[in-house]
Protein backbone atom coordinates (compact mmCIF):
# COMPACT_ATOMS: atom_id res chain seq x y z
CA UNK A 1 0.00 0.00 0.00
CA UNK A 2 1.25 3.48 -0.82
CA UNK A 3 1.89 6.00 1.97
CA UNK A 4 -1.33 7.23 3.52
CA UNK A 5 -2.88 10.41 2.15
CA UNK A 6 -2.90 12.55 5.29
CA UNK A 7 -5.64 14.78 3.90
CA UNK A 8 -8.08 11.92 4.32
CA UNK A 9 -9.55 10.96 7.68
CA UNK A 10 -8.73 7.69 9.44
CA UNK A 11 -11.59 5.37 10.21
CA UNK A 12 -12.43 5.24 13.92
CA UNK A 13 -10.38 2.66 15.79
CA UNK A 14 -11.03 0.23 18.64
CA UNK A 15 -11.54 2.74 21.46
CA UNK A 16 -14.40 4.50 19.59
CA UNK A 17 -16.73 1.53 19.33
CA UNK A 18 -19.07 0.26 22.01
CA UNK A 19 -17.90 -3.19 23.05
CA UNK A 20 -20.22 -6.07 22.32
CA UNK A 21 -19.89 -9.85 22.22
CA UNK A 22 -19.66 -9.94 18.41
CA UNK A 23 -16.61 -7.74 18.20
CA UNK A 24 -15.12 -9.41 21.25
CA UNK A 25 -15.22 -12.89 19.69
CA UNK A 26 -13.98 -11.46 16.40
CA UNK A 27 -10.87 -10.08 18.03
CA UNK A 28 -10.55 -13.21 20.21
CA UNK A 29 -10.56 -15.36 17.09
CA UNK A 30 -7.55 -13.49 15.81
CA UNK A 31 -5.79 -13.43 19.18
CA UNK A 32 -6.36 -17.14 19.87
CA UNK A 33 -5.41 -18.17 16.30
CA UNK A 34 -2.21 -16.17 16.43
CA UNK A 35 -1.42 -17.39 19.95
CA UNK A 36 -1.82 -21.04 19.00
CA UNK A 37 0.12 -20.49 15.78
CA UNK A 38 3.13 -19.17 17.68
CA UNK A 39 3.26 -20.45 21.28
CA UNK A 40 1.12 -23.56 20.69
CA UNK A 41 2.90 -24.63 17.51
CA UNK A 42 6.35 -24.11 19.03
CA UNK A 43 5.41 -26.19 22.08
CA UNK A 44 3.93 -29.01 19.99
CA UNK A 45 7.12 -29.20 17.96
CA UNK A 46 9.31 -29.08 21.06
CA UNK A 47 7.27 -31.91 22.58
CA UNK A 48 7.53 -34.09 19.45
CA UNK A 49 11.24 -33.40 18.98
CA UNK A 50 11.91 -34.13 22.67
CA UNK A 51 10.13 -37.49 22.53
CA UNK A 52 11.99 -38.30 19.32
CA UNK A 53 15.36 -37.38 20.85
CA UNK A 54 15.01 -39.65 23.87
CA UNK A 55 14.32 -39.79 27.62
CA UNK A 56 16.76 -37.05 28.66
CA UNK A 57 15.43 -34.49 26.19
CA UNK A 58 11.88 -35.34 27.17
CA UNK A 59 12.78 -34.92 30.85
CA UNK A 60 14.13 -31.44 30.07
CA UNK A 61 10.88 -30.54 28.30
CA UNK A 62 8.74 -31.96 31.09
CA UNK A 63 10.74 -30.25 33.84
CA UNK A 64 9.72 -26.83 32.59
CA UNK A 65 6.03 -27.53 33.15
CA UNK A 66 5.95 -29.93 36.12
CA UNK A 67 6.98 -30.22 39.74
CA UNK A 68 9.11 -33.09 41.09
CA UNK A 69 6.12 -35.37 41.73
CA UNK A 70 4.98 -35.10 38.10
CA UNK A 71 2.06 -32.70 38.61
CA UNK A 72 1.90 -29.44 36.70
CA UNK A 73 3.63 -26.35 38.07
CA UNK A 74 2.46 -22.76 37.62
CA UNK A 75 3.89 -22.49 34.11
CA UNK A 76 2.29 -25.80 33.21
CA UNK A 77 -1.13 -24.67 34.37
CA UNK A 78 -0.96 -21.22 32.78
CA UNK A 79 0.25 -22.55 29.42
CA UNK A 80 -1.92 -25.67 29.48
CA UNK A 81 -5.17 -24.04 30.50
CA UNK A 82 -4.39 -21.01 28.32
CA UNK A 83 -3.87 -23.09 25.20
CA UNK A 84 -6.92 -25.30 25.71
CA UNK A 85 -9.08 -22.22 26.35
CA UNK A 86 -7.72 -20.64 23.15
CA UNK A 87 -8.41 -23.82 21.22
CA UNK A 88 -12.01 -24.18 22.41
CA UNK A 89 -12.76 -20.49 21.79
CA UNK A 90 -11.21 -20.58 18.30
CA UNK A 91 -12.95 -23.88 17.55
CA UNK A 92 -16.41 -22.66 18.53
CA UNK A 93 -16.08 -19.34 16.75
CA UNK A 94 -14.40 -21.03 13.75
CA UNK A 95 -17.47 -23.19 13.33
CA UNK A 96 -19.69 -20.14 13.78
CA UNK A 97 -17.63 -18.56 10.98
CA UNK A 98 -18.38 -21.47 8.66
CA UNK A 99 -22.11 -20.90 9.14
CA UNK A 100 -21.75 -17.18 8.54
CA UNK A 101 -19.71 -17.95 5.40
CA UNK A 102 -22.77 -19.56 3.83
CA UNK A 103 -24.79 -16.49 4.76
CA UNK A 104 -26.55 -17.77 7.86
CA UNK A 105 -26.87 -16.21 11.28
CA UNK A 106 -26.56 -12.50 10.57
CA UNK A 107 -29.78 -11.43 12.32
CA UNK A 108 -28.68 -9.05 15.06
CA UNK A 109 -30.14 -10.97 17.96
CA UNK A 110 -29.10 -14.47 16.96
CA UNK A 111 -25.66 -13.29 15.90
CA UNK A 112 -25.08 -11.81 19.33
CA UNK A 113 -26.38 -14.97 20.99
CA UNK A 114 -24.05 -17.19 18.97
CA UNK A 115 -21.12 -14.97 19.87
CA UNK A 116 -21.95 -15.35 23.55
CA UNK A 117 -22.46 -19.09 23.09
CA UNK A 118 -18.90 -19.53 21.72
CA UNK A 119 -17.46 -18.02 24.92
CA UNK A 120 -19.69 -20.12 27.16
CA UNK A 121 -18.69 -23.22 25.19
CA UNK A 122 -15.01 -22.33 25.58
CA UNK A 123 -15.24 -21.88 29.35
CA UNK A 124 -17.37 -24.99 29.92
CA UNK A 125 -15.19 -27.22 27.72
CA UNK A 126 -11.95 -25.94 29.25
CA UNK A 127 -13.22 -26.59 32.77
CA UNK A 128 -14.57 -30.02 31.79
CA UNK A 129 -11.30 -30.98 30.08
CA UNK A 130 -9.16 -30.11 33.09
CA UNK A 131 -11.56 -31.62 35.63
CA UNK A 132 -11.51 -34.87 33.68
CA UNK A 133 -7.70 -34.82 33.47
CA UNK A 134 -7.53 -34.08 37.19
CA UNK A 135 -9.90 -36.73 38.54
CA UNK A 136 -9.24 -39.58 36.14
CA UNK B 1 -3.28 -20.12 -21.90
CA UNK B 2 -6.58 -21.81 -21.20
CA UNK B 3 -9.34 -21.58 -23.73
CA UNK B 4 -12.68 -20.12 -22.70
CA UNK B 5 -14.21 -16.68 -22.55
CA UNK B 6 -12.46 -13.72 -20.98
CA UNK B 7 -14.97 -13.59 -18.13
CA UNK B 8 -14.53 -17.30 -17.48
CA UNK B 9 -10.79 -16.86 -17.08
CA UNK B 10 -11.01 -14.15 -14.43
CA UNK B 11 -14.07 -15.32 -12.55
CA UNK B 12 -13.34 -16.17 -8.93
CA UNK B 13 -9.86 -14.64 -8.94
CA UNK B 14 -10.62 -11.29 -7.28
CA UNK B 15 -8.22 -8.35 -7.14
CA UNK B 16 -5.55 -10.33 -5.32
CA UNK B 17 -5.62 -13.08 -8.02
CA UNK B 18 -5.49 -15.98 -5.58
CA UNK B 19 -7.73 -14.77 -2.76
CA UNK B 20 -10.55 -17.23 -3.36
CA UNK B 21 -8.17 -20.15 -3.27
CA UNK B 22 -6.64 -18.88 -0.04
CA UNK B 23 -10.06 -18.31 1.51
CA UNK B 24 -11.36 -21.72 0.49
CA UNK B 25 -8.28 -23.55 1.77
CA UNK B 26 -8.61 -21.76 5.09
CA UNK B 27 -12.19 -23.12 5.37
CA UNK B 28 -11.25 -26.64 4.24
CA UNK B 29 -8.41 -26.84 6.72
CA UNK B 30 -10.75 -25.44 9.39
CA UNK B 31 -12.84 -28.59 8.86
CA UNK B 32 -9.90 -31.00 8.91
CA UNK B 33 -8.40 -29.15 11.91
CA UNK B 34 -11.63 -29.66 13.78
CA UNK B 35 -11.61 -33.44 13.28
CA UNK B 36 -7.90 -33.80 14.05
CA UNK B 37 -7.98 -31.54 17.10
CA UNK B 38 -10.90 -33.53 18.54
CA UNK B 39 -8.80 -36.66 18.00
CA UNK B 40 -5.85 -35.05 19.80
CA UNK B 41 -7.91 -33.88 22.79
CA UNK B 42 -9.50 -37.31 23.25
CA UNK B 43 -6.10 -38.98 22.92
CA UNK B 44 -4.65 -36.70 25.61
CA UNK B 45 -7.55 -37.47 27.94
CA UNK B 46 -7.04 -41.20 27.40
CA UNK B 47 -3.30 -41.31 28.18
CA UNK B 48 -2.49 -43.40 31.25
CA UNK B 49 0.49 -41.16 32.02
CA UNK B 50 2.60 -38.45 30.41
CA UNK B 51 6.02 -39.92 31.11
CA UNK B 52 8.51 -40.68 28.39
CA UNK B 53 7.61 -44.35 28.00
CA UNK B 54 3.89 -43.62 27.64
CA UNK B 55 4.42 -40.81 25.11
CA UNK B 56 6.89 -42.84 23.06
CA UNK B 57 4.64 -45.87 23.04
CA UNK B 58 1.65 -43.74 22.02
CA UNK B 59 3.41 -42.10 19.05
CA UNK B 60 5.11 -45.26 17.85
CA UNK B 61 1.69 -46.74 17.06
CA UNK B 62 0.62 -46.00 13.46
CA UNK B 63 -2.88 -45.18 14.73
CA UNK B 64 -1.36 -42.21 16.54
CA UNK B 65 1.59 -41.39 14.26
CA UNK B 66 -0.51 -41.07 11.09
CA UNK B 67 -3.20 -38.75 12.51
CA UNK B 68 -0.42 -36.75 14.16
CA UNK B 69 1.32 -36.21 10.79
CA UNK B 70 -2.04 -35.21 9.29
CA UNK B 71 -2.68 -32.88 12.23
CA UNK B 72 0.65 -31.14 11.75
CA UNK B 73 0.05 -30.79 7.99
CA UNK B 74 -3.51 -29.48 8.37
CA UNK B 75 -2.94 -27.13 11.30
CA UNK B 76 0.34 -25.74 9.98
CA UNK B 77 -1.15 -25.01 6.56
CA UNK B 78 -4.22 -23.40 8.15
CA UNK B 79 -2.00 -21.39 10.44
CA UNK B 80 0.27 -20.30 7.59
CA UNK B 81 -2.77 -18.98 5.71
CA UNK B 82 -4.10 -17.32 8.87
CA UNK B 83 -0.84 -15.65 9.85
CA UNK B 84 -0.51 -14.31 6.30
CA UNK B 85 -3.84 -12.50 6.66
CA UNK B 86 -2.87 -11.09 10.04
CA UNK B 87 0.46 -9.79 8.69
CA UNK B 88 -1.20 -8.32 5.58
CA UNK B 89 -3.70 -6.49 7.79
CA UNK B 90 -1.10 -4.75 9.94
CA UNK B 91 2.09 -4.35 7.90
CA UNK B 92 2.92 -2.44 4.74
CA UNK B 93 5.65 -2.31 2.10
CA UNK B 94 9.04 -3.86 2.92
CA UNK B 95 8.03 -4.89 6.43
CA UNK B 96 5.15 -6.88 5.07
CA UNK B 97 7.36 -8.79 2.62
CA UNK B 98 10.04 -9.41 5.23
CA UNK B 99 7.54 -10.66 7.82
CA UNK B 100 5.82 -12.91 5.31
CA UNK B 101 9.18 -14.48 4.43
CA UNK B 102 10.09 -14.95 8.11
CA UNK B 103 6.64 -16.39 8.83
CA UNK B 104 6.99 -18.92 6.00
CA UNK B 105 10.46 -19.94 7.17
CA UNK B 106 9.08 -20.41 10.69
CA UNK B 107 6.12 -22.52 9.60
CA UNK B 108 8.00 -24.74 7.16
CA UNK B 109 10.93 -25.25 9.54
CA UNK B 110 8.81 -26.32 12.50
CA UNK B 111 6.60 -28.45 10.23
CA UNK B 112 9.67 -30.30 8.97
CA UNK B 113 10.98 -30.82 12.52
CA UNK B 114 7.56 -32.02 13.69
CA UNK B 115 7.04 -34.53 10.89
CA UNK B 116 10.63 -35.78 11.07
CA UNK B 117 10.21 -36.31 14.83
CA UNK B 118 6.97 -38.25 14.48
CA UNK B 119 8.44 -40.50 11.80
CA UNK B 120 11.59 -41.06 13.81
CA UNK B 121 9.51 -42.21 16.79
CA UNK B 122 7.23 -44.31 14.62
CA UNK B 123 10.03 -46.02 12.69
CA UNK B 124 11.86 -46.63 15.93
CA UNK B 125 15.34 -45.33 15.14
CA UNK B 126 17.55 -45.46 18.21
CA UNK B 127 17.68 -42.12 20.07
C1 LIG C 1 -13.94 -2.56 17.51
C2 LIG C 1 -14.43 -2.97 16.41
C3 LIG C 1 -13.76 -3.96 15.50
C4 LIG C 1 -13.06 -5.09 15.79
C5 LIG C 1 -12.74 -5.70 17.14
C6 LIG C 1 -12.66 -5.67 14.52
C7 LIG C 1 -11.93 -6.83 14.40
C8 LIG C 1 -11.63 -7.41 13.20
C9 LIG C 1 -10.89 -8.64 13.02
C10 LIG C 1 -10.28 -9.46 14.15
C11 LIG C 1 -10.82 -8.90 11.70
C12 LIG C 1 -10.18 -10.07 11.02
C13 LIG C 1 -11.06 -11.28 11.07
C14 LIG C 1 -11.99 -11.35 9.92
O1 LIG C 1 -11.57 -11.14 8.77
O2 LIG C 1 -13.15 -11.69 10.13
C15 LIG C 1 -11.53 -7.83 11.01
C16 LIG C 1 -11.66 -7.75 9.65
C17 LIG C 1 -12.23 -6.67 9.01
N1 LIG C 1 -12.80 -5.55 9.59
FE1 LIG C 1 -12.99 -5.21 11.54
N2 LIG C 1 -13.11 -4.86 13.52
C18 LIG C 1 -13.79 -3.80 14.08
C19 LIG C 1 -14.40 -2.76 13.45
C20 LIG C 1 -14.45 -2.61 12.07
C21 LIG C 1 -15.05 -1.50 11.39
C22 LIG C 1 -15.73 -0.34 12.08
C23 LIG C 1 -14.90 -1.74 10.07
C24 LIG C 1 -15.32 -0.93 8.87
C25 LIG C 1 -15.74 0.30 8.92
C26 LIG C 1 -14.21 -2.98 9.91
C27 LIG C 1 -13.88 -3.55 8.71
C28 LIG C 1 -13.24 -4.74 8.58
C29 LIG C 1 -12.92 -5.35 7.30
C30 LIG C 1 -13.23 -4.79 5.92
C31 LIG C 1 -12.29 -6.56 7.58
C32 LIG C 1 -11.77 -7.57 6.58
C33 LIG C 1 -12.84 -8.60 6.38
C34 LIG C 1 -12.35 -9.77 5.59
O3 LIG C 1 -11.19 -9.80 5.22
O4 LIG C 1 -13.17 -10.65 5.34
N3 LIG C 1 -13.94 -3.50 11.15
N4 LIG C 1 -12.02 -6.94 11.96
C1 LIG D 1 -10.57 -26.36 15.90
C2 LIG D 1 -10.44 -26.26 14.65
C3 LIG D 1 -10.33 -24.92 13.95
C4 LIG D 1 -11.33 -24.29 13.27
C5 LIG D 1 -12.76 -24.78 13.08
C6 LIG D 1 -10.77 -23.07 12.74
C7 LIG D 1 -11.46 -22.16 11.96
C8 LIG D 1 -10.94 -20.99 11.46
C9 LIG D 1 -11.61 -20.11 10.52
C10 LIG D 1 -13.00 -20.31 9.92
C11 LIG D 1 -10.77 -19.07 10.26
C12 LIG D 1 -11.03 -17.89 9.35
C13 LIG D 1 -11.51 -16.68 10.13
C14 LIG D 1 -11.63 -15.43 9.31
O1 LIG D 1 -11.63 -15.50 8.08
O2 LIG D 1 -11.69 -14.37 9.92
C15 LIG D 1 -9.58 -19.26 11.05
C16 LIG D 1 -8.51 -18.38 11.11
C17 LIG D 1 -7.30 -18.64 11.74
N1 LIG D 1 -6.95 -19.81 12.43
FE1 LIG D 1 -8.20 -21.37 12.79
N2 LIG D 1 -9.46 -22.97 13.13
C18 LIG D 1 -9.14 -24.09 13.87
C19 LIG D 1 -7.92 -24.39 14.46
C20 LIG D 1 -6.78 -23.56 14.43
C21 LIG D 1 -5.51 -23.85 15.06
C22 LIG D 1 -5.21 -25.11 15.86
C23 LIG D 1 -4.68 -22.77 14.81
C24 LIG D 1 -3.24 -22.49 15.19
C25 LIG D 1 -2.34 -23.36 15.47
C26 LIG D 1 -5.43 -21.80 14.04
C27 LIG D 1 -4.92 -20.59 13.60
C28 LIG D 1 -5.65 -19.66 12.89
C29 LIG D 1 -5.16 -18.34 12.52
C30 LIG D 1 -3.78 -17.75 12.83
C31 LIG D 1 -6.20 -17.70 11.81
C32 LIG D 1 -6.21 -16.30 11.21
C33 LIG D 1 -6.90 -15.35 12.17
C34 LIG D 1 -7.34 -14.04 11.57
O3 LIG D 1 -7.19 -13.81 10.37
O4 LIG D 1 -7.84 -13.22 12.34
N3 LIG D 1 -6.70 -22.32 13.83
N4 LIG D 1 -9.70 -20.45 11.78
Amino acid sequence: MAARNTARPLSPHLQIWKWGPNMLVSILHRATGTGMATVGAALLVWFLAAVAAGPESYATFRDVFTVQSGGLNIIGYVVGIGLTACLFQHMANGIRHLFMDVGAGFELKSNKLQAQATMIFAVVMTVAFWLYLGIK
Amino acid sequence: MRSGTAIGRVRGLGSAKSGTHHWLNQRLTAGSNFLLVVWLLISILRQPSFDYAAMHLWLSNPWAAIPMVLLVASIFYHMRLGLQVVIEDYEQDQNRVALLVVMNLFVFTIAAIAIFSILKIAFGAAA
